[in-house]
């Protein structure tokens, strides 16, 4: 009798399965990297897919230039050790026009910087299919999203016109134009990747840890001062506070967590204690009831 | 049960290392509308604690509002609430749920859709290992229940649960209960399906569901999450021969050369005897290699690349299978097909199919039966349409190696896309190989197309008009014809008059009957092409499929599509056999640019402005194509 293979063992197949179909069936693909925890296990993913060769497209990253400093710093690290070439696309016009999430809004910055930045790239280097890191159980609207999603010309999701998805057999066929986002970690939840992080010992940003950071709290939120460009309000005092973030994004839009874990395994342990799903440390979300389907249909993931 | 462990608390290292060891089911819930899935569901991820708090408090909230709970919350709240969904009328097909307890993570493939019930559940199925199938006590078995059944068997599930809920609405009666697995057992049986359980429960009580019911003492089997934790599933798929379908090459360097790909069934083993389809090459395996270092022995679901020992040729689409047991390789089989999309499946029409990592151009070549999934009955069809099934033979451009479905799933299973809009628009599961490729090679004939038209001094082809009716095709194709003649040309004419009265008189205008009248035309133009003449066609042809189809059959350069694009509105004037009157009258059905389609060509060699130009200077024009070609 063989035994079975383990969980983790078989959402790592199925990723890798996924990674080399996309590579293999489409011209020009493209891995997102957003370097967050996802965006790193995709890459750990990756990178054993086209073993003992060099996965076979570029990363991309989408920068909006408000991402924390220690996330600049890793992105070059990861840069280093994996020998891929990364694309770095800023949304140039929306810097000229001074796009920044303070005066801006939420709303508008993750629009201009993140959504039509996105466009931009994929129009600019023409790529046919970009791996993404969403999960299905991230968001309600998410658990029906195909593992192939197509994208229309204009980059648009059309959710009436997705194809059935069935067996390990993927339709990879699109028209000049058209494209494909893959999302190998479709089937994978927040604790599968906390805990293949644990076991193969993947290397993250060290913000998911806690540490003593300058943090100021506004509306309930408490928001890491990264750097100068954040506009203090009057009486507003940066303190040092013992926090974590559970996601990664633009600092002034990424709520932190108290917390003193500082390992992983007392992360997953905090995580499985608490009761708050990760998606609540993204302040994008809270705009409306629905959103994520409307953004994804306008072409942000 | 569930996350309760204590060691969460006291000793989270110890917990993780359990953790380490745990499986992955995946399972799909079938029943009607009100049986009750997502409040299964819902308990389901409820009970095992992976609702977090702010999920919790929006359900409450909105069980308040609009749930059927009063002030208690409603658990199927918590899976179909895709808000965005019901309110734009989205079609909701497949979502996919995330719980797990500590011996187990599961995905529940969960559909929801009532029309489109057939496809949506089908795609569910098609990952899933296990199914469970729910019927209300109060209703007992119903034609849905049969229904969901046989897809469940069709795609080859081999675990099935009958979960009889809400079991609390007939006081957990023991005979109810019986009455309903007494009948449900001897369909089940007639059906071919094996593993069959049975539970009483109620999802929302919880009784059964996580924890054993003391309101149902007379039952001492299993409770539903113990049969999902302890099911055997591994052994369905490492049981049988090796099989790993070639998704790409890793060539990183000029000492490494592998093929990596996903094991579709059985175990392989370093300096295993292996044979690669369809080339029939045989070698062994030198290595088994993964990111964490070489392997001894892989099985079914792994990922991995494996390397040879012999330098042979291989690539994307190949299978790399156990020469013990090697698969059979065919261009033609019989499977079951079911339909997926608006527009029917038309016989002889070709798709793409795809299986495994290998896409081929496939036709249905006859369709058998179609089965009506209620009755189960057999009738008799001439085309397919959505959340149909039917028994078909299948004929594929060449051939490739695969096993039927019931043996191995991945080698088994095909897709079929359309050729022009790319949309996946039916799955197939493969029965048996209607014949061997037995290497069928042509007679290598002496005299060839090259001879034949040399000797009539002129290169053959085939100018192919397609355009309304009206809309001046045959008399452009007949003033070219005469053209050609006059210049000493080897000529033939195919059009309706010839083709229709004789070699096609069995067909009329269904939409199936003109797929198999172009292909007939197709096929004959190919023979003449063959022979060494310039043939021209004169057929409507309004669907692009087909015209591809005739593009395909000869060689390149040899395809010219000529459109003669005259407007509907002048063709109708024009209507030189008074048919646009009587179509528009409804005397005559499906006609072209009435009420049936007209494709334009998207990528015609010529198109011919047919209400602005006379014939004469249209007929010039294709001479001119002609000679551009260096036709003439
Ligand atoms: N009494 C009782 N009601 C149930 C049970 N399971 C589901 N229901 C109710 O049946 C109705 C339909 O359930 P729902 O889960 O939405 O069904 P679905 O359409 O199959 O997803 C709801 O009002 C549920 O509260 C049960 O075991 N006992």
């Amino acid at each position: 009798m063989i035994g079975e293979i383990t969980h983790l063992r078989q959402l790592e197949a199925e990723s890798i399965h996924i990674m080399r179909e996309v590579a293999a069936a489409f011209e020009n693909p493209v891995m997102l990297y957003s370097i967050g925890k996802d965006s790193s296990v995709m890459l750990h993913l990756a990178r054993k897919a086209f073993h003992p060769g060099h996965p076979p497209f570029p990363l991309m990253h989408v920068d909006t230039t408000w991402k924390f400093q220690e996330m600049y710093a890793f992105r070059k690290r990861m840069v280093e050790e994996s020998g891929m070439d990364i694309i770095i696309h800023i949304n140039q016009e929306g810097v000229a026009q001074g796009v920044n999430p303070f005066s801006h809004g939420s709303q508008v910055h993750t629009d201009v910087m993140k959504t039509q930045a996105l466009k931009q790239a994929l129009n600019k280097y023409k790529f046919d299919a970009a791996f993404g890191g969403a999960r299905r159980d991230e968001e309600k609207s998410r658990a029906k999203e195909r593992i192939f999603s197509f994208r229309t010309k204009n980059h648009r999701w059309d959710p009436k016109n997705q194809r059935p998805e069935l067996w390990r057999t993927y339709n990879a066929r699109i028209n000049k134009g058209e494209s494909i986002r893959a999302f190998p970690l479709s089937n994978w939840t927040e604790l599968d990747i906390w805990q293949y992080i644990y076991l193969e010992d993947i290397p993250i940003v060290p913000l998911y840890y806690s540490a003593e950071r300058p943090v100021v709290e506004r509306d309930g939120t408490l928001i890491m001062v990264d750097d100068e460009r954040m506009p203090l309000e009057p009486g507003e005092e940066p303190q040092m506070r013992s926090v974590r973030f559970r996601t990664l994004g633009c600092y002034p839009l990424t709520g932190a967590l108290e917390s003193t874990a500082a390992t992983l395994p007392e992360i997953i342990q905090e995580m499985l204690l608490a009761r708050t799903s990760e998606r609540q440390g993204r302040t994008i979300d809270h705009d409306q009831a629905g959103s994520m389907e409307k953004k994804k249909q306008e072409g942000y993931f | 049960m569930a996350h309760h462990s204590d060691l969460i608390e006291t000793d989270i290292l110890a917990y993780l290392k359990s953790q380490e060891e745990k499986d992955l089911l995946r399972f799909i819930t079938c029943g009607s509308v009100d049986d009750g899935k997502s409040t299964l569901i819902g308990r389901l991820l409820y009970d095992s604690k992976l609702i977090f708090e702010d999920q919790l408090a929006a359900v409450s909230a909105d069980s308040r509002k609009v749930g059927t709970q009063g002030d208690s919350i409603d658990l199927a709240l918590l899976v179909d609430g895709l808000q965005a969904e019901r309110e734009q009328g989205i079609t909701i097909d497949v979502a996919y749920r995330f719980f797990s307890t500590d011996r187990r993570k599961f995905i529940v493939a969960d559909t929801p859709g009532h029309e489109q019930y057939t496809r949506n559940m089908a795609t569910g199925a098609s990952t899933a290992e296990l199914a469970v199938i729910l019927v209300d006590a109060r209703k007992g078995i119903l034609t849905q229940t049969r229904r969901h059944a046989y897809i469940v068997n069709l795609l080859g599930i081999r675990h099935a649960v009958l979960a009889v809920n809400k079991m609390d609405l007939v006081d957990y009666d023991r005979q109810i209960y019986e009455h309903i697995t007494a009948e449900y057992e001897d369909f089940a049986e007639a059906l071919g399906l094996q593993n069959i359980h049975a539970v009483p429960l109620s999802a929302l009580t919880g009784d059964n569901v996580l924890n054993p019911s003391t309101a149902m003492d007379w039952y001492d089997g299993p409770c539903l999450l113990d049969i999902l934790e302890t099911v055997d599933v591994t052994s369905d798929i490492t049981a049988g021969p090796f099989r790993m379908p070639v998704q790409w090459v890793n060539r990183p360097n000029l000492d490494f050369r592998g093929f990596s790909g996903t094991i579709a069934s059985g175990t392989v083993r370093k300096d295993d005897p292996i044979i690669v389809s369809p080339s029939e090459k045989t070698s062994f395996i030198k290595s088994i290699s993964t990111f964490d270092g070489d392997l001894n022995e892989a099985r079914a679901g792994q990922s991995v690349t494996l390397t040879l020992s012999d330098e042979i040729d291989v690539s994307r689409g190949d299978l790399i299978a156990s020469s013990e047991s090697p698969p059979e390789t065919t261009d033609q089989f019989a499977a079951h097909v079911l339909w997926m999309h608006d527009d029917p499946l038309l016989p002889e029409r070709q798709y793409l199919m795809k299986v495994g990592s290998t896409s081929v151009v496939a036709a249905v070549t006859e369709l058998k039966y179609q089965v009506n999934i209620n009755s189960l009955e057999h009738l008799a069809t001439k085309t397919l349409g959505l959340n149909e099934v039917a028994y078909a033979n299948f004929a594929l451009e060449h051939a490739i190696a695969f096993d039927p479905y019931k043996d191995v799933r991945d080698t088994g299973a095909f897709i079929l896309v359309d050729r022009f809009t790319n949309a996946t628009v039916g799955c197939g599961m493969i029965d048996f190989g209607l014949r061997r490729a037995t290497n069928l090679t042509w007679h290598e004939m002496d005299v060839s197309k090259e001879t034949r038209a040399k000797q009539k001094n002129q290169k053959a082809c085939v100018l192919w008009f397609t355009g309304l009716s009206g809309s001046g095709k045959s008399t452009v194709a007949n003033a070219v014809e005469k053209k050609l003649q006059a210049i000493g040309r080897h000529t033939y004419l195919l059009d309706g008059d010839n083709v229709r009265h004789g070699l096609n008189k069995d067909l009329g205008f269904t939409d199936a009957d003109r797929v198999e009248n172009i292909r007939r035309v197709a096929e004959v133009s190919a023979l003449l092409v063959d022979s060494g003449l310039i043939v021209l066609t004169s057929f409507i042809s309004p669907f692009r499929d087909e015209r591809q189809m005739a593009r395909e059959l000869l060689a390149e350069d040899e395809f010219l599509e000529v459109f003669v694009d005259t407007p509907l509105e002048i063709c109708e004037q024009r209507d030189p056999k008074g048919l646009y009157k009587k179509a528009l009258a409804g005397e005559i059905k499906n006609f072209t640019g009435i009420d049936s389609d007209y494709e334009r060509p998207e990528n015609a060699e010529i198109v011919l402005a047919g209400g602005d130009h006379s014939v004469d200077e249209l007929t010039d024009q294709v001479l001119a194509l002609l000679k551009g070609h260096s036709y003439i």
